[in-house]
């Protein structure tokens, strides 16, 4: 992935609207063929991001690179990028083959070629023969195809996604996150999607970008950011995890919980506050007498695939995720293997409570 | 009882609304002069008004203003619309109001403000100026019309037209035109419906040499009225309730729609 060129590349961008500042110095570049996923809370700046990639707000400050070239305030219409929008804005007086001709009409392409194309959009979409039905009367997973459909027609080299799937239900949903990847692979198109859920960017990405408050807070691939969270921020909001104040004893050792336990992170340096992640998958729970922490279970609740027990050792009290229960009330022993600590520097505005 | 007594209520307001209206139409009919005795049926009046050069003439003013008035009144309310629609909120309440309010205030006063204002500017008064004023009180029954199909559309279906390629004038005749069309049509035929009716606003805004229908029948009227003026108003009163169902249709059916 790494050798392929840059596609896009955000410099420097900020943006305010009437004084309030809604993205603040993003930098951030997409290579050709990616698919990248900004992920974060609402109102976080995924998605202005994603309008002025597409041309529909010009950043205050800040350049966007496209191939090479500035296109900061190009209009929407010069780009060669296309958007599937939130709530599909399919065109309600064109029939499904008009609104996915509609880009090549203006290319003013001719009729058997235009038809041609719409057919084999029709088919990647496994809708064929909806040429002929109105946009209204098709479900919400049928707009979605066709507005991608739309969009793709046209081969951009770039295709924007702004919460795509947000309209549907849990099943379909998944389908069409597994049909929408490989669609993007077997084209080979840059995907720069945008959603708040974190499964949904675990499940897609080749890159995530986790935002917050107009800020990047990291760029990885979904395996680095769900092991090496940068900051509490991303350790919450990617996947659960129990955070803990702690200290930095020096490399390789770090104590909390009034223990000392052996980890792989080291260069923090010697007796440094921390921040401790331990996702609650990673916990394990044993005897009383083996356990490194040992504990009272509070609360159980069955969760499909696992049972989820907060454990309280005292100090802390420590969501974790087990396939066997442990009846409330009981004693347990708690242990986790090194390689499962993950130190971070704590951050100003998002330290452990 | 009580249900005999409700219908009986309505029934005699909708006599008195209707009953003027149905004497005139029978009247227009009569063969004599007299609007007390019926001399029997005939079509004399309807022979004679269209055989009356005045009165054809100030059909032409009426039926030629309110299309051109409708036409113009259309374009420039559709467009303000969208212009309107695309404001931030506190500007767009406030155009918003600007345009209800000629909308209440009472046509002598619309009518004496528009005569005030061709006198202070110099401008003769007649076809050109009574056109005008057609079109002014016009435009915001359009913007009214035209504004809940805006509301109504997808707010990103303008950027999408954009996004597939589409010049902004492209994306307004394919995209926007297209789906407010039907508040446009309403909007137009509002426009026409109101210009064809209208009587105060004309009589203060045209001079006595360019007449249309409801300011020939007035001026006639004060030398009394002639059976054809019976005929004319039976027919005017016809061509409208036509025009009123119409609108009344679409607008249910927009209604059923959503």
């Amino acid at each position: 992935m790494s050798e392929e060129p840059r596609m896009i590349h955000l410099e420097n961008i900020s943006k305010e609207y009437n004084g309030v500042t809604v993205l603040s110095d993003i930098n951030l570049y997409i290579r050709k063929k990616e698919f990248v996923t900004l992920l974060g809370p609402s109102g976080c700046g995924k998605t202005t991001t994603l309008r002025i990639i597409g041309g529909f707000e010009y950043p205050s400050t800040g350049r966007v690179v496209f191939d090479g070239k500035d296109i900061t305030t190009l209009p929407p219409y010069k780009r060669r990028v296309n958007t599937v929008f939130q709530k599909y804005a399919l065109f309600p007086h064109l029939n499904v083959q008009d609104n996915i001709a509609f880009g090549l009409k203006i290319k003013k392409m001719s009729r058997g070629e235009i038809s041609r194309r719409v057919d084999k959009m029709l088919d990647l979409v496994n809708l064929n023969g909806y040429g002929k039905r109105s946009v209204e009367s098709l479900s919400g997973g049928q707009q979605q195809r066709i507005a991608i459909a739309r969009a793709l027609v046209n081969e951009p080299e770039v295709l924007l996604l702004d919460e795509p799937l947000g309209a549907l239900d849990l099943k379909l949903r998944k389908e069409m996150q597994l049909e929408l990847k490989s669609m993007q692979q077997r084209l080979g198109i840059t995907f720069l999607y945008v959603t708040h859920d974190q499964e949904e960017a675990l499940t897609m990405s080749d890159t995530i970008v986790v935002m917050n408050a107009g800020h990047i807070l990291q760029i990885g691939t979904p395996k680095k950011i769900y092991d090496e969270p940068k900051s509490a921020f991303v350790a919450r909001f990617i996947g659960e995890s129990n955070i803990i104040r702690g200290t930095m004893v020096r490399d390789e050792l770090v104590h909390f919980s009034d223990m000392d336990f052996a980890c792989v992170d080291s260069g923090f340096g010697e007796n440094v506050p921390v921040d401790v992640v331990i996702r609650p998958e990673d916990l394990m729970i044993v005897g009383e007498d083996i356990g490194q922490l040992t504990g009272v279970v509070k609360s159980v609740l069955f969760k499909g695939v696992h049972y989820e027990m907060m454990i309280d050792t005292g100090d802390f009290t420590w969501k974790v995720h087990s396939t066997t229960m442990q009846p409330a009330g009981s004693r347990v022993g708690l242990s986790v293997v090194p390689f499962n600590i993950h130190i971070m520097r704590p951050t100003k505005e998002d330290s452990a409570k | 009882m009580r249900k005999f007594l409700k219908r009986f209520y309505l029934a005699i307001v909708l006599f008195f609304l209707y009953v003027p209206i149905a004497v005139l139409i029978i009247l227009s009919f009569n063969a004599g002069k007299s609007r007390a005795k019926w001399e029997g049926f005939s079509l004399t009046w309807y022979a004679q008004l269209f055989s009356d050069k005045a009165i054809m003439n100030a059909l032409y003013v009426t039926i030629t203003i309110a299309v051109l008035a409708a036409i113009f009144a259309t374009i420039l309310g559709t467009l303000a619309a969208i212009g309107i629609h695309a404001m931030k909120k506190r500007p767009q309440a406030l155009m918003m109001t600007l345009t209800n309010i000629p909308m209440t205030m009472p046509d002598i006063v619309t009518g004496v403000s528009l005569m005030l204002l061709f006198l202070f500017t110099k401008v003769e008064r007649g076809y050109v100026t009574m056109l005008l004023a057609h079109i002014t009180f016009d435009t915001p029954y359009v913007i009214l019309s035209v504004m809940p199909k805006l509301k109504q559309m997808n707010k990103h279906s303008y950027e999408a037209a954009l996004d597939l390629g589409a010049t902004p004038i492209y994306a307004l005749f394919h995209v926007i035109l297209p789906e407010i069309m039907p508040g446009v049509i309403t909007g137009a035929m509002l426009a026409f419906t109101l210009s064809l009716d209208d009587f105060t606003i004309s009589y203060f805004t045209t001079s006595p040499l360019v007449q249309n229908l409801s300011t020939l029948i007035y001026s006639q009227a004060r030398k009394g009225i002639k059976p054809t003026m019976n005929a004319l108003s039976a027919l005017m009163f016809v061509a409208l309730l036509i025009l009123l169902l119409i609108v009344n249709r679409r607008s249910n059916k927009a209604v059923d729609k959503n």
